[in-house]
């Protein structure tokens, strides 16, 4: 039986340089020896001839580890893709629950043992934990973002509950941050979240992006959404941003340098012409299909992969079940961005907006 | 000329309800002012008083923003599409 076999960046000095090697065997244990034959530098890392497999190394047939399979037994068939994944790599150790956890990531080239190492090693600041703060704030914990910060003053209300996946009935009436904290504990304790009960404002957000490598911003008003945006672009942060509305969404990813909200929106509309969704409404899945598009984009940041969705915005209409891109373009004429700038520092977003900055009004 | 024109979120209200409708006119201009005279109201969303564009509203010819062609002057060729596409800020509370 000849089996695909995948080799990781740390062990391909081993093979070759090669990513995959053939090798043969009916089980994975006459695999590894026929792989210890062939590559005799492989064979210590790998446990051949007869040696347990080192437990910081785990193989996979096909993407199940084979200890959920029959361990070293495991039969293999042709067309079969085997995968030999180390938990060190470049001296930070994944431990064996992390390979476990992360392995449907992990086992993906373009995600690997660097990958998750990228990935515990992210800090990502999370505007919101409300309807696309919940999506958000959920996917990059479960992928192992290693630390997440959530700026959001609410308290969680039943009305939340409807789309808000991070709070339970029990959490009706405590701050959105620690129910935010609480879930993303219990769905995975690898992630460090730093809570910022308080509104983002022209005083701190500068301070609290500083020690983050990405902005998502999940804000539900317009004074908040320019101030994250002008905070982003100074603090020099890709900012991955979205925005939900009755049946439509729309998310892009802005990189400083690149254009920014206000290449695309110069100014928000006057206070009361754009009903707020407390008001209007919102279809509670799509904060799902947003939040999960503007996770993507960070973990794409994080691991440098894909082509992110900077210079278009993508429109998501559910009725008609269809994504649309438009571009979107630096404007040499911004005051924050473009060629002769005006916008130096964060500004008076009520006055800007016309409206305050949220304290404790209105729900998204 | 005739071109489709794709109106999103709240601008909808405006039109009935309906996500396309088509107007007339030989630039995007135009056709603002044919949907106003079948649409009463609807330029006074999408223009300011002095007759440019609203700048939370943005006015794609195809998939490009006309702030980066000629604004109301850019012109029209049949088959084109539209969108007309308001600031939405909703997301989190």
């Amino acid at each position: 039986m000849t089996v695909s076999v995948y080799v990781p960046t740390p062990f391909r000095n081993l093979t070759g340089n090669h990513s995959y090697v053939e090798a043969q065997g009916d089980t994975v244990e006459e695999l590894l020896n026929d792989l210890g034959v062939r590559y005799p530098a492989l064979r210590n890392l790998l446990g051949a001839n007869g040696d347990e497999v080192p437990a910081h190394v785990n193989i996979y047939v096909n993407s199940h580890e084979i200890h959920t399979l029959q361990g070293k037994a495991t039969p293999l068939k042709d067309g079969d893709e085997v995968a030999v994944i180390p938990a060190i790599a470049g001296g930070q150790v994944l431990t064996p629950e992390q390979v476990m956890r992360y392995s449907r990531h992990i086992v993906m080239p373009q995600v690997g043992p660097i990958g998750q190492r990228k990935l515990l090693a992210a800090k990502v600041l999370v505007v919101g934990a409300g309807g696309l703060g919940s999506p958000v704030n959920l996917y990059l914990a479960l992928a192992g973002v290693g630390t997440l910060g959530i700026v959001d003053f609410d308290d969680v209300d039943l009305s939340n509950l409807q789309r808000q996946i991070l709070h339970h009935t029990r959490d009706v009436g405590r701050p959105k941050v620690e129910s935010a904290r609480d879930t993303i504990a219990a769905h995975n304790p690898d992630v460090q979240v730093i809570p910022y009960r308080e509104p983002l404002t022209s005083a701190n957000a500068i301070d609290i992006m500083s020690g983050y490598d990405i902005v998502v911003n999940g804000a539900d008003n317009f004074a908040t959404r320019y101030l994250v945006n002008d905070a982003a672009y100074l603090s020099g942060k890709p900012l991955v941003d979205g925005a939900i509305f009755l049946f439509e969404g729309q998310a892009m990813t802005f990189i400083p340098g690149q254009g920014c909200y206000r290449c695309l929106f110069p100014a928000p509309p006057p206070p009361g012409l754009v009903p707020s969704c407390a008001e209007a409404g919102v279809l509670g899945m799509l904060p799902g299909v947003i939040g999960a598009i503007e996770a993507i984009e960070a973990v794409k940041l994080i691991l440098g992969l894909g082509e992110p969705l900077v210079g278009r915005l993508l429109i998501f209409d559910a009725l008609a079940m269809e994504f649309r891109q438009v571009k979107l373009r630096r404007d040499p004429k911004c005051p924050l961005c473009g060629d002769d700038p005006t916008i130096h520092e964060l500004i008076d977003y009520e006055e800007f907006c016309g409206a305050p900055l949220p304290a404790a009004q209105n729900e998204a | 000329m005739t071109v489709e024109v794709r109106v999103t979120a709240t601008l909808q209200n405006l039109v009935g309800g309906q996500k396309v409708v088509r107007g007339q006119g030989e630039t995007v201009g135009q056709v603002l002012t044919d949907l106003e005279q079948r649409y009463p109201g609807f330029q006074t969303q999408v223009l300011t008083e002095d007759g440019a564009l609203h700048r939370f509203v943005n006015i794609y010819l195809n998939d490009e923003d006309v702030r980066f062609l000629q604004k109301l002057d850019t012109p029209l060729t049949e088959g084109d599409v539209l969108s007309i596409l308001p600031a939405l800020a909703g997301g989190n509370r």
